[in-house]
């Protein structure tokens, strides 16, 4: 039998009500919900090991950088992970404080998170609780910003061979 | 067998010519030794590499002017061939291939970012390698064609031949390598 | 919005930063008496095909432990993403795997199309598979005559890459461009394909496989080349899956997940092409599976000519989205217009989510996009499949030779633009 939307939602309220919310198919028809910050790890072990839901490969972690939403959501964590046996793909987000956005690794289920969750540090500076090794990878070490939020510039401001006036940008 | 009338013959510099002799400037020999046999090493980072991997090839075939022999050791390499973006993050470690090249040394800028960042008008990027190295040809292009590099190479070859012997241990060089602080 | 990100001067030219901490790490205990060496395979580093590095500590041939730094050539595209309008990151795009560009291009369209919800006519589709898989076949040649190289094979090499430029020839009639091909436009291409386009890919067909045959028949029963990479650097395909490999990597650890086959985009579904699948994931097993790949994409090549509609046109009809045809933009008022808004943003975007992917030349290269509406995305994340399995390489080297390290790089497919972005 195939794993329909409504079997998933079913299985998860059963297991985790009140932690996970706001089921949803975005524009790519892919089932979107969110999850409460604290149960991630939880919630990816349900979604990896029950033997209904058997999500066994974990896509892709990335974060995301809200300025304009309410305090406790300014950051988010969304995963995105696939069903290779039922073919089913599902995604799910876990909102974070801007102050101190922390949250559970997951590399002890997926070992391939370790570096999705280091690239999600470097660029937000977004903690991972148990990272065997949380420090930057892509940029470089001695950087103290975390660049890919939205008050950080693009351009490097201190260049002296671009005239910011042919970009549009008047001081 | 050749066709040898098809044969072009290069240009022999000024000189006196005699019977089993021939004397001319030393710069001048210098100069024509040196542009070809310019041993490159590639310092390839991204998708200008890829270009420079055709235009060693055999439709383009860089071997003929004299760079047949791809060094990757720094002190054997005449001209290092700088092409793709180079980063901040990797800035110190050309810097360093740079300054174990040997004299004479040359530098090419192959590609956008090379020579100026390129679209990467980033804070991550360093836009253009002569912020840490001194360049003597820029070959511009995202990325050059295979005819372009040759070109920037045959450009760096005029420049090798007309060079003076003494340029290195000259005033000027020394000033040159002080401004960008390389001993 | 003025934060500064600073670089002190010195950072950019005293290269000891880069190197006394990874080899501090790896500095001999008190009592312990075997003599192991460190050796830093560097981020310039002729084996190395493209600039990360490798700190490796060794005994003697062995590989003990190793240490993967990476980030060299980190152009930051998702923050570059997020100040471009959709038709300007298909440049970015290009950059990702810039050996097989047009894979990132058609799958970057795709997304913005599902973002967008357009539909696009049979004949792009085809047109669009065509591309794809020459694509493919252009990054599989890279990785598997660079693998000879680096056996030793060199003539392989030189020799294959002739058919890499007869590819360029393509894509240089159909966009422009050789390697950075920027190909295609919301809906569709650019312009129609050209008669030489279709000619110089009949010609393509006709010739290369004798050649391929012969490179393969060169290699793959050869016996140094199997000395050299039967058994170096397997993995098992359970813990593949766990590391988030995809591609041809995965398949040769023996475990046949295609995004062509589970998610079909651009029509794929109307083909029918098999999926090469090794047995242990070393590096023989992933030269033969990308050898086999190579068949199987001149067959769909082959497959979408037969089967290619003859009407349909080169675009999907969405005026809001494609810009108009210049003697329509200066005659006509309401392709003025639409000329007008296209460049000036003002075309409806839905706000929403979307994660679309694609089976790219080293996997399943994926991309998430957050748009708000306005021209320029909220946030776009790559998910590169270069930079996820790059993490195993440490882990898969451990205990092998030290040639058997770079053979496994080699095979491994690293192509650095995919591996920082």
């Amino acid at each position: 039998m195939a794993l329909t939307a409504e079997k998933i939602v079913e299985r998860l309220e059963s297991q985790f009500e009140g932690s996970v919310a706001n089921f949803r198919y975005e524009i790519d028809q892919i089932l979107s919900f969110d999850v409460v910050a604290s149960k991630n790890f939880e919630v990816m072990k349900f979604l990896k090991e029950d033997s209904e839901l058997r999500f066994n490969f974990l896509t892709d972690v990335c974060g995301v950088h809200y300025p304009d939403f309410p305090e406790g959501e300014k950051f988010a964590v969304v995963y995105h992970m696939h069903n290779w046996i039922d073919n089913v793909r599902i995604r799910f987000k876990c909102f974070l404080n801007g102050t101190n956005p922390e949250i559970d690794s997951v590399v002890d289920l997926f070992v391939g998170a370790n570096w999705q969750e280091r690239e999600t540090y470097d660029f937000y500076g977004i903690k991972f609780k148990g990272h065997p090794q949380l420090k930057r990878i892509l940029n470089m070490d001695e950087m103290t910003v975390f660049p890919l939020r939205k008050e950080y510039p693009m351009e490097d401001m201190n260049r002296t061979d671009k005239d910011d006036r042919f970009f549009g940008r008047v001081k | 067998m050749s066709n040898s009338s098809k044969i072009n013959k290069a240009k022999a510099p000024q000189g006196i010519e005699g019977p089993g002799f021939f004397a001319t400037k030393l710069s001048d020999v210098v100069g024509l030794a040196r542009a070809n046999s310019l041993w490159p090493l590639p310092f390839a980072t991204s998708c200008c590499g890829i270009e420079y991997m055709a235009t060693m090839g055999s439709t383009y075939d860089l071997g003929r002017f004299g760079a047949e022999r791809m060094s990757f050791s720094p002190r054997q390499a005449d001209m290092l061939l700088v092409m793709g973006t180079i980063s901040k993050k990797i800035a110190p470690i050309l810097r360093q291939v740079y300054e174990q090249m040997a004299e004479p040394r040359w530098v090419i800028a192959v590609g956008a970012c090379a020579s100026s960042g390129g679209i990467f008008d980033t804070y991550s990027v360093l836009q253009g390698i002569d912020k840490v190295i001194p360049v003597d040809v820029y070959v511009p292009g995202c990325p050059p064609r295979p005819e372009q590099i040759l070109d920037g190479i045959l450009k760096l070859q005029e420049i090798v031949k007309n060079e003076d012997v003494k340029r290195r241990s000259s005033e000027e060089y020394q000033k040159l390598l002080e401004s960008y602080k390389i001993e | 919005m003025n934060k500064i990100i600073e670089t002190s001067e010195d950072l950019l030219i005293n290269p000891e930063i880069r190197y006394s901490e990874k080899i501090k790490k790896f500095q001999k205990e008190e009592g312990d008496d075997r003599e192991f060496s460190v050796l830093n395979l560097g981020p310039s580093h002729p084996a190395t095909h493209g600039i990360f590095q490798n700190v490796l500590l060794m005994d003697g041939e062995r590989v003990i432990e190793g240490e993967s730094t990476v980030g060299y050539i980190h152009r930051a595209f998702e923050k570059i993403a997020e100040n471009r309008p959709f038709y300007q990151i298909n440049t970015l795009t290009d950059r990702l795997n810039y050996c097989s560009s047009p894979i990132n291009n058609m799958g970057w369209w795709m997304t913005v199309e599902k973002a967008l919800g357009i539909e696009i006519p049979k004949r792009v589709q085809y047109m669009r598979v065509i591309v794809m898989e020459l694509a493919r076949i252009a990054d599989h040649i890279i990785c598997n005559s660079v693998l000879g190289v680096d056996t030793g094979a060199l003539t392989g090499f030189l020799y294959v890459f002739q058919y890499r430029e007869r590819i360029y020839e393509i894509y240089e009639e159909i966009c422009g461009a050789r390697l950075t091909t920027n190909m295609g436009r919301i809906g569709g291409f650019e312009r129609d394909w050209s008669e030489t386009a279709w000619k110089k890919l009949d010609q393509f067909l006709e010739e290369f496989p004798k050649v391929w045959a012969e490179f393969e028949g060169m290699l793959s029963r050869n016996r140094i080349f199997m000395d050299r990479t039967v058994g170096a650097g397997p993995i098992g395909a359970v813990r593949a899956m766990e590391y988030g490999f995809t591609g041809p990597n995965l398949r040769a650890a023996g475990i046949d997940y295609d995004v062509r086959i589970a998610t079909p985009y651009s029509s794929y579904e109307d083909f029918d092409f098999k999926v090469p699948v090794g047995k242990t994931g070393d590096c023989y097993d992933r030269f033969c599976v990308r050898n086999a790949e190579i068949w199987e994409s001149l067959s769909i090549i082959r497959q979408a000519l037969e089967k290619m509609p003859k009407e349909g046109g080169f675009h999907a009809d969405v005026p809001e989205y494609y810009l108009p045809p210049k003697e329509d933009v200066y005659n006509n008022m309401e392709a003025l217009i639409y000329h007008f808004k296209i460049v000036m943003g003002e075309v409806p975007v839905r706000v929403g989510e979307v994660y679309h992917a694609v089976e790219g030349g080293n996997g399943e290269l994926g991309f998430y996009l957050i748009t708000d509406g306005s021209r320029t995305p909220y946030r776009l994340h790559f998910r590169r499949p270069c930079f996820i399995y790059y993490q195993a390489y440490t882990e898969i080297i451990k205990g092998s030779l030290f040639s058997d390290a770079l053979i496994t790089m080699a095979s491994m497919n690293i192509i650095a633009g995919e591996l920082d972005a």
